[in-house]
């Protein structure tokens, strides 16, 4: 098996634990990488407490986007939302175990970017959230 | 005439390099851009070693001998196009300049609200931003050859389409994405019986095709260096002379006036009137010495050869499951082969290639208007040129079937 393409990443690709959509939810939001035309849209439900009670991603796109999507939303279960704000781009590259380049890099990233635009209940997305 | 595929790559350095250690390189984005054999990189050392000065100023020997290897390199370009003369031949930056520079001169000179241009489904951004650039701002109305499922332009519509009286033509002669060779010479005719200008996006095919802009009548023809075997930074545009007559200059600055006051000036010549400021003399002299190592080789030959290959990698591609090739038949079609493999990103294909130094390109390719149109949002895309071989048909092909072994 390729490095690159661990085991892991295309497993997550192929069988996603949490592609779907929630409804009714609490946080919604969705965006593209123009590029590539990677789509992702996360959908979250936030308990009294406010930690995460459910998550799910949708969207199309490379196996690299995919699998963090589906890998950061596994990850934000059960988090406080004040945690899932202070994720950081290395967080999703731990997740996803490989090193990338800058162009696939920015496929990796979109959940995130999506992710933390949702959470801050932001208009759009921005490449500051993922700093 | 065939070419001699394995001689001719000794002359390209970057060949023989190893992507990673024991990788080898097998290059097959050409279509972006197009490696440099020997004699270029020489004439541009050469004249950075022994004769730089900068060109139309100065008295000096170094400035007279870089004046006369600009020009002549104006001449070597306008010979490999048949332009009736070198004048008729402005040095850009690249082809996307030189479509820049028709549509803020000729365009903003020459048409106004309602004016139509007809432009087709398939062209690169760089054919299609200018004009709706325009169309914004004038109120020019645009008009698109559509492109047919086997990716030809439908003529029929086009036909139709110039009986509304179009004042501007703007085609690529050969499709950057699906390999496509356009007649250009009959939309010309047509074209011109219906009282049009035309500029031809010769970005692919001027590298790829013999091309004689007297023979297809074309009035404007947009060309890169870096795609036909030299350097980046400089690109030409070809114009019918009383065209390029009549049109107000583009930039202003030194080297396109002949007088200036305080308060007016009055434009050079053409071409100068269209070269404002020092230009990049070292890759124009680059540029003249990769039209003769292509005139060498032959534009036939040239042709011929991507045909075989293309031929060849169509046949291998279209063997393999879940793959889907767009783009007309070999016969219709320059070095180019996009494709899409079921349920893989085009992405995730090119980086599993790169592994093993296969290069290819994912993504739109800057035609992002054709991918909607065959309703996908990125292909995987290999393109070939003089010194493509066989084998790395092969190396690709092995590749794809890695990736299906991966994502299996
Ligand atoms: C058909 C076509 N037109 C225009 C261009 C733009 O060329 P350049 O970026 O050199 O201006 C390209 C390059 O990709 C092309 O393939």
């Amino acid at each position: 098996m390729d490095d690159l393409y661990r085991e892991l990443i295309i497993d997550h690709y192929k069988n996603p634990q949490f592609r779907g959509h929630l409804d009714p939810n609490d946080i919604h939001f969705e965006d593209d990488n123009p590029l590539c035309g990677d789509h992702i849209e996360v959908t979250l439900r936030v308990d009294g407490s406010g930690k995460v009670a459910d998550g799910r991603f949708d969207g199309k796109g490379c196996a690299i986007s995919q699998a963090s999507a589906d890998l950061l939303i596994e990850s934000i279960i059960g988090k406080p939302v004040e945690d899932v704000k202070k994720l950081s781009k290395q967080d999703v590259l731990d997740l996803l175990g490989i090193e990338l380049g800058p162009v696939r890099l920015k496929c990796a990233l979109l959940s995130l970017k999506v992710l933390k635009a949702g959470v801050y209940g932001l208009g759009e997305s921005s490449e500051a959230l993922i700093e | 005439m065939t070419l001699d595929v394995n001689l001719l790559r000794q002359d390209f350095p970057i060949l023989s390099r190893e992507v990673r250690p024991g990788i080898p390189l097998v290059y097959l984005d050409s279509t972006a851009t197009s490696q440099k054999p020997r004699p270029v990189l020489e004439a541009m050392e050469a004249f950075y070693r022994t004769n730089n000065a900068n060109i139309h100023r100065g008295v000096h020997t170094l400035a007279e001998e870089a004046t006369a290897m600009y020009e002549q390199a104006r001449e070597k370009v306008a010979q490999f196009i048949n332009a009736p003369s070198a004048e008729q031949i402005i040095f850009t930056r690249n082809a996307t300049e030189s479509i820049n520079l028709v549509a803020y001169t000729w365009a903003r000179a020459n048409l106004k609200a309602g004016d139509r241009i007809i432009l087709t489904e398939m062209e690169h951004h760089s054919n299609m931003v200018p004009w709706i650039m325009l169309a914004t701002e004038r109120g020019v109305e645009l008009e698109f050859i559509p492109v047919t499922p086997d990716g030809l332009l439908d003529l029929d519509v086009y036909r139709t389409l110039l009986t509304r009286s179009p004042k501007l033509v703007a085609v690529s002669g050969m499709s950057n994405v699906l390999g496509t060779i356009n007649p250009i010479a009959e939309i010309v005719r047509l074209a011109h019986a219906a009282g049009a200008i035309t500029l031809v996006d010769g970005a692919q095919s001027v590298p790829h095709l013999p091309v004689d802009v007297q023979a297809l009548g074309v009035d404007f023809l947009a060309f890169s260096a870096h795609k036909m075997l030299g350097p980046s930074g400089i690109g030409a545009l070809y114009g019918r002379h009383d065209l390029l007559e009549k049109m107000p200059p583009f930039m202003g600055g030194g080297d396109m006036i002949k007088t200036v006051h305080l308060r007016s000036f009055a434009p050079n010549d053409i071409p100068h009137k269209y070269e404002a400021g020092t230009p990049a003399i070292a890759e124009a002299v680059g540029f003249g010495a990769a039209v003769d190592y292509l005139n060498k080789l032959g534009m036939q030959a040239v042709a011929a050869h991507e045909h075989e290959i293309v031929n060849y990698a169509l046949d291998r591609l279209e063997e393999i499951p879940g793959v889907k090739v767009f783009g007309p038949t070999a016969d219709k079609k320059g070095g180019v082969a996009s494709f899409t493999l079921e349920g893989v990103h085009p992405h995730d294909i090119a980086q599993i290639l790169d592994r093993d130094g296969v290069a290819i390109r994912a993504g739109h390719h800057c035609a992002q208007p054709l991918h909607e149109k065959f309703g996908i949002t990125a292909t995987a895309r290999a393109s070939f040129y003089v010194y493509s071989l066989p084998q790395e048909v092969d190396a690709l092909v092995n590749g794809i079937y890695k990736v299906k072994e991966i994502f299996g």
